[in-house]
């Protein structure tokens, strides 16, 4: 069985460190399924938040392969309960004006934003944990939804630990 | 100073000897200032791989990382065969790539190769080097990286404008690597642990790899093995890390290890991997390796712990450091009774092969070994004549052996064994190479030739890619397909065209008298072509994937059906 894992990794803002990064995973058969990159507070290095899905019994393991290599200063998991996770997405939802409210009301609920507005499409925004985004996804899926993109998970560790 | 001059400095600040390259346009302008370079000597290969296990076969035999110095585009890409060989056996290169134009870069330019992107899975780590004022600190960083650690090969690539261009950056005193830090010691409460464990044991066991031979813990693993009273075994690249003359010895384990070996590691109770990883070709299933045996496991890399293999307790170190560590807290077992039953295992299933019927590589091997004393620095190519070599030449000290184990790539033996005569004037040299694996680089002998180095060549020619014929023999159906070597060259001829002095031993008898000639030529490299019975059989053989207790001692008699094997070839 296959299972969802996040990390953390913080890097030497170098060229090649996202490709070795990224070979370690391929090579085990994990797939990506998100990967955040920026550079960190001191630009000299670079945060990536990655979840990949994989087998577990594989998973000490890579994450040992991501730490061993030069570039990486350190690599760890996450669980939810020690970290702060967020996301953002943007929809864009086709709807005729007559039924624009109803989909206004799924946006107060979700305390999302419209971005953008015509005559017949809306652009929503919205910021939360994955699961408050998949929920949306689902919500307006039966309200025109025709473009999704997500950022992918941003995490940070909760109080004075590093993440 | 220009970027090319900073190479060269580099070299001679890292006490570079040789450097083992091929000249080509991208590479010019450090070919160049290498002829101002005093202090070190270009040797011209002949192939960019060959160049490159000659590095390798220098590190293996010094412990000083070798150094290649190639072209770009497929100078670079010849020596991707080589970069794996190191990789997978933990070998310190320093490889320097020349490269096409900074501003040439990805778009097709001539002899390009994207060669960083091409290495990247088969180095420890590996540079692009852009501006020339990172060139001091790269090239201090690839010597560090390369040798310390768990070594490696480290490529730098660099553009031909930044080797011309000036240069204005000093060297670094002190590496600066926040993401690399080698532990060199373990914690104190896991050697305390260790040790009860150690102390409640009575069928020890000692399993000893290339990691114990590249830390130089000879000593420490004698020492242990000889206060506990402890039997010890080698992997193929560990031999040498423990005298196999000695009598706790048992020899090498795994697919094509003892037969004593292998019962040991069945029947023990505690087993630890010192610099070991526990590959395939020890483990076999691994799910039936020793289900009941305590496993400790010391290693530097700790990608290693729990990769394979679940130890009880994790050691991560300097193999010497670590062990020297736990010497104080161990005192003597008793393990008598286990050692009388190896002693009978020895006796009852001694390395064996028949001495009539046609002359047999492991004959001339054991002869060697007797000759020579187990002194030789054997450098070993891949097949049958490999497994002979290291189950009949004994090594009895570090850096004594050298073999491709991780990688199995044929046409390492020569070129590795001339690397290690660069290195180790003084030692006698010797490569055992079957006749499939030595046409994969003999081009090399011209290099042999030309440096009069004193290897002495050993041939074993069956005319077959013989250990992949075994297998199509015992699991194929003896359904025999591309493994003729009909068209091999007269070696002795061979030789002497490139004014190798040359040797044939055709019969048992003329072994011993072959032998000693050839060892007792020096002036420069000598070639002996050993006609062996074609159709020989490695033996004592773990199928690949099969639990160890399923070991065929001896060869199955000829009607016996073995089912293919469900581990990898
Ligand atoms: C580069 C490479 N190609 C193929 C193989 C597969 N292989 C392993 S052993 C072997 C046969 C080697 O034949 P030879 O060098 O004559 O040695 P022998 O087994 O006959 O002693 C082959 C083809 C390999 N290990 N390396
Ligand atoms: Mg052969």
């Amino acid at each position: 069985m296959e299972e969802q894992f996040t990390i953390s990794i913080f890097v030497n803002n170098k060229p090649g460190v996202l490709v070795r990064i990224a070979q370690t995973f391929a090579r085990r058969g994990y797939n990506v399924a998100s990967l955040v990159v920026s550079a960190a507070h001191d630009p000299q290095f670079s945060r990536m938040t990655i979840v990949v899905q994989g087998s577990p019994a594989d998973f000490d393991q890579i994450l040992r392969q991501l730490n061993k290599l030069v570039d990486v200063v350190h690599a760890s998991h996450h669980e939810s309960s020690d970290s702060v996770d967020r996301e953002m997405a943007l929809f864009k939802v086709e709807v005729s004006a007559e039924r624009r409210s109803e989909v206004f009301q799924v946006v107060e609920v979700f305390r999302a934003k419209t971005v953008d507005i015509t005559e017949r499409s809306l652009i929503i925004e919205t910021t939360g944990n994955s699961s408050k985004i998949d929920a949306l996804e689902r919500l307006l899926g039966t309200m025109g939804l025709v473009e999704m993109i997500r950022t992918g998970k941003l995490i940070m560790a909760r109080g004075a630990a590093e993440t | 100073m220009n970027g090319a001059q900073v190479v060269v400095a580099a070299f001679e600040r890292e006490d570079v000897d040789f450097v083992f390259g091929y000249p080509g346009g991208a590479c010019m302008p450090i070919f160049d200032a290498l002829v101002d370079a005093s202090k070190l000597k270009l040797v011209l290969v002949r192939h960019e791989q060959g160049g490159t296990h000659m590095a390798d076969g220098y590190a293996r035999a010094t412990g000083k990382p070798g150094v290649v110095l190639v072209t770009s585009g497929p100078g670079a890409t010849n020596t991707v065969t080589g970069l794996l060989t190191a990789q997978m056996d933990s070998v310190p290169l320093v490889v320097v790539t020349g490269q096409t134009m900074t501003v040439n870069l990805g778009k097709d330019a001539f002899q390009e190769a994207d060669v960083f992107g091409v290495t990247m899975p088969v180095v420890k780590h590996s540079y692009l080097v852009k501006d020339v004022n990172d060139l001091p600190r790269v090239m201090k960083e690839a010597f560090h990286l390369a040798s310390s650690g768990r070594p490696g090969p480290v490529l730098v690539d660099i553009p031909k404008d930044v080797q011309t261009a000036g240069c204005t950056a000093d060297f670094p005193d002190e590496v600066d690597m926040p993401g690399y830090q080698v532990q060199t010691r373990c914690a104190p409460d896991d050697l305390q642990r260790t040790a009860d464990l150690i102390m409640n044991s009575k069928r020890p066991l000692l399993y000893v790899g290339a990691g114990a031979v590249i830390s130089q813990a000879g000593k420490q693993v004698r020492a242990l093995a000889e206060k506990l009273g402890a039997p010890v075994t080698t992997t193929l690249l560990g031999k040498g890390a423990f005298p196999e003359t000695h009598e706790l010895s048992v020899g090498m384990l795994g697919m094509h290890g003892t037969a004593y070996a292998n019962k040991t590691v069945v029947d023990c109770d505690l087993i630890m991997a010192i610099g070991a990883r526990w590959d395939d070709r020890i483990t076999g299933k691994v799910s039936a390796f020793c289900p009941d045996a305590v496993k400790i496991h010391i290693d530097i890399d700790p990608a290693e712990f729990g990769k394979i293999i679940q130890p009880d307790v994790s050691l991560q170190g300097d193999a010497s450091l670590v062990l020297a560590d736990l010497l104080p807290l161990v005192k003597s077992l008793k393990t008598k009774p286990w050692l009388t039953q190896i002693a009978k295992w020895k006796q009852r299933h001694p390395l064996k092969y028949p001495k009539r019927g046609g002359l047999r590589a492991q004959h001339i091997l054991d002869e060697l070994d007797r000759l020579t004393e187990s002194r030789g620095v054997i450098a070993t190519d891949v097949g049958q004549h490999q497994m002979w070599a290291a189950q009949f030449c004994k090594s009895c000290r570090e850096r004594q052996w050298l073999s491709s184990g991780g990688a199995g790539t044929m046409g390492y033996g020569l070129p590795a064994a001339l690397g290690a005569q660069f290195g180790c004037p003084d030692d006698l040299v010797i490569a055992v190479v079957g006749d499939g694996g030595f046409q994969m680089t003999q081009f090399e002998l011209a290099t042999a030739a030309i440096h009069k180095l004193p290897v002495k060549i050993l041939v074993i020619n069956n005319s077959y890619l013989g250990m992949v014929r075994q297998w199509q023999q015992l699991f194929f159906d003896n359904r025999e397909s591309g493994v003729g070597m009909e068209g091999n060259p007269d070696f002795v001829k061979l030789a002497e065209a490139y004014g190798i002095k040359s040797f044939r031993i055709r019969r048992a008898g003329d072994i011993t008298r072959v032998l000693k000639k050839a060892l007792d030529y020096n002036a420069g490299p000598v070639l002996i072509d050993a006609v062996v019975v074609k159709a020989d059989n490695v033996f004592p053989m773990i199928p690949s994937g099969a639990p160890v207790s399923d070991m065929l001692i001896e060869e199955p008699p000829p009607t016996t059906k073995l089912e293919k094997p469900v581990g990898s070839t």
